[in-house]
């Protein structure tokens, strides 16, 4: 690998520190939370480079980190957090990723395990049906011109206002489904042009809607105060973003950031990592761009879990608020946001990017919402789409340490391609049937992309982020259903 | 576990290839070649393609030319790819014949082949999203030209 490989610092059982002279340009040491297990697996994988590669960043303060789901990303790891000082550091699109505000949506049920599990075939395939899914799908709303332009001001209220959804939902949303200061201005005409067929549609890869069930409670008090309360409760988390719209956006902006980064004068080992003052023209110009997508991607989310609900209500033949299928949070985890944050004893504004990692403000924190204020924020950890996911609540370490972020998910161990070859898409399907849970997916090829194996388990990353105080854990969940595009 | 894409670049050159494709944990990319830059810049887009559908499949029915500007010679071949993948998003038009009609260090003019989409003979096999500057490299070696992109996917 490189030749900082054994300059790697244990802190504790925990964390690891990777000294800023493990390569010449770093402007602060870089800290991995990971098992000594799990660092092995990062050690061959390159992703400690790209830790210390971020770290180049101007502005970069405290530490350049990386959660214990990190995985090679391009220029930036995913699952890494970076913050950079307002007054004189950088913001970079790809320190968010193509997909932004790629995030995750939990509702509850009062329906039990047993209940849906006969009719879970129609569950599922009412899902798949109702809920556009797959590569370059297309979504069954016709939004205009016009109309997309006020959904990226709007984002969930903007479904909202169209009786898709409620207040409530925007309650227990991340900045309440809208983010501040977008300007439709400095979005493209091409991501506009992109972005209006795929509103409201799930997209492929990764994304999913699941059912699941409640397997365990960690923390019954915080579960109950997000209306979890027993084993084999059913929930459904959806895990989709902002589609072609935010790939465009990402893509036109990193290109813009390309051309400014000598102007700067900024030095990067990656031209990934293409960056700009947050302060400046391109900086600005990128985060209201970013905004747009970011609403975008809640307006996505909460369309979809309204056709979640109509599909349980026919389905089940009562009513959603019969049905209990009230959010409980929506959470982004691929997005950069400005902050302010306790640093060396002094508050400081700064712009934190999270790529696969997730905010996870702690119980009182302001933005926080009302219902959550004594538990923490809701984080919902993802795993693979045969283990199990995680609910947490957001924990006085993270504010410390991590600029009130934790892990998003499982992450990737596997290639895609390593993943196809080691396992057949069929496969993968009857694998899952056998263990009880129904499966419908768009391409089953890329089934195999997904399998369980191409993951890390989301259980020891859970544990890691735990035990060092980031967040706690309070539920894990198994799926029952499956909808992949 | 699947070592990082660095695998390929540095091996031997092959001329015969006109483009391979690489892993990477979290996306694809390709290995184009070419006799000269032309011919790399044609044979990337046709891996692109390639990624997407079955090229072979895919008939020339209609020409679109198209310009690409950028800062230099790497980011044009970014730009050219992501150009593609917008008409391929948007216009959902997928093409299977590039001809490079001019290409300086930072401009590129050239018609491209195909036809609009055809669901029933054109299955996509990779949803391509995104060409990236991560890793990009494009070099000239004695015997021709070659160049890594990753995809975002």
């Amino acid at each position: 690998m490189t030749s900082g490989q054994g300059q790697l610092m244990r802190v504790d059982d925990y964390r690891w520190m990777i000294p800023e002279t493990y390569k010449t340009g770093m402007r602060v040491p870089g800290m991995i939370y990971a098992s000594q297990e799990m660092l092995e697996a990062m050690r061959e994988e390159q992703t400690l480079e790209q830790v210390a590669n971020v770290a180049f960043l101007p502005g970069i303060v405290g530490y350049s980190l990386a959660m214990p789901d990190i995985h090679w990303g391009y220029g930036f790891p995913i699952g890494g957090v970076a913050a950079m000082d307002v007054s004189k550091g950088v913001v970079s699109p790809g320190g968010v990723g193509y997909d932004i505000n790629c995030g995750v949506r939990l509702l509850r049920t009062a329906l039990s395990e047993d209940e849906v599990r006969p009719k879970m075939a129609q569950l599922v395939n009412g899902l798949f049906s109702d809920v556009p899914s797959g590569l370059g799908s297309i979504g069954k709303m016709r939004v205009g011109r016009t109309e997309i332009n006020e959904l990226m001001v709007e984002g969930a209220r903007w479904a909202v206002k169209r009786g898709l959804g409620s207040d409530e939902d925007l309650e227990v949303t991340e900045e309440n489904g809208c983010m501040r200061g977008a300007d439709p201005g400095k979005v493209s005409e091409r991501a506009a042009k992109r972005g209006g067929p795929q509103a409201g549609t799930l997209g492929s890869g990764n994304h999913f809607l699941e059912i699941q069930a409640v397997r365990e409670i960690f923390d019954p008090e915080a579960a109950r105060v997000m209306g979890i309360n027993e084993s084999g409760q059913v929930l459904i988390l959806i895990h989709t973003g902002s589609r072609g719209f935010g790939h465009q956006v990402c893509t036109d902006h990193l290109r813009v950031m390309e051309q400014a980064v000598s102007r700067y004068g900024i030095n990067l080992p990656d031209r990934q990592l293409a960056c700009a003052p947050v302060e400046s023209p391109e900086g600005r110009d990128y985060l209201a761009a970013m905004a747009c997508a970011a609403n975008y991607a809640w307006a996505n989310r909460q369309c979809i879990a309204h056709w979640v609900r109509e599909c349980f209500s026919r389905v089940l033949g009562k009513g959603h608020e019969k049905l209990g299928m009230k959010q409980v949070y929506d959470v982004a985890h691929n997005i950069a946001k400005i902050e302010e944050h306790m640093i060396d004893g002094r508050k400081v504004r700064v712009c934190v990017h999270r790529k696969g990692a997730t905010r996870a403000f702690p119980a009182g924190h302001k933005d926080t919402p009302d219902r959550y204020r004594g538990i923490g924020q809701p984080v919902l950890v993802p795993g693979d789409m045969g283990r199990c996911s995680f609910i947490a609540v957001g924990a006085q370490k993270a504010m410390e340490e991590t600029f009130g972020s934790t892990c998003h998910g499982a992450g990737r161990i596997l290639s895609r391609g390593a993943a196809r070859r080691s396992m057949k898409g069929g496969d993968v399907v009857r694998e899952l049937e056998r263990r009880g849970i129904e499966v419908k997916a768009e391409n089953i090829h890329s089934l195999a992309e997904e399998a369980s194996h191409a993951y890390k388990d989301v259980t020891e990353i859970i544990e890691v982020v735990h035990r060092a105080g980031m967040s706690k854990k309070v539920a894990m969940t198994v799926p029952l259903g499956i909808v992949k595009g | 576990m699947e070592k990082p894409p660095c695998i390929g670049y540095n091996g031997a050159l092959e001329m015969k290839r006109s483009s391979q494709i690489v892993d990477h944990t979290a996306d694809i990319g390709i290995l184009a070649y070419g006799e000269d830059i032309e011919e790399l810049f044609a044979n990337a887009a046709l891996a692109l393609f390639s990624l997407i559908t079955d090229a072979e499949s895919i008939e020339e029915r209609l020409n679109l030319s198209l310009e690409v500007s950028s800062e230099d010679t790497e980011n044009l071949l970014v730009d050219w790819l992501n150009e593609l993948i917008y008409l391929f998003d948007v216009e959902h038009t997928v093409f299977s014949r590039f001809e490079i009609r001019s290409l300086t260090h930072n401009h590129l003019q050239a018609v491209c082949y195909g036809e609009s989409r055809d669901p029933t003979r054109h299955k996509i096999e990779v949803g391509v999203k995104a060409a990236t500057y991560h890793m990009l490299k494009l070099d000239r070696n004695g015997e021709g030209y070659r160049a890594r992109v990753i995809l975002d996917i």
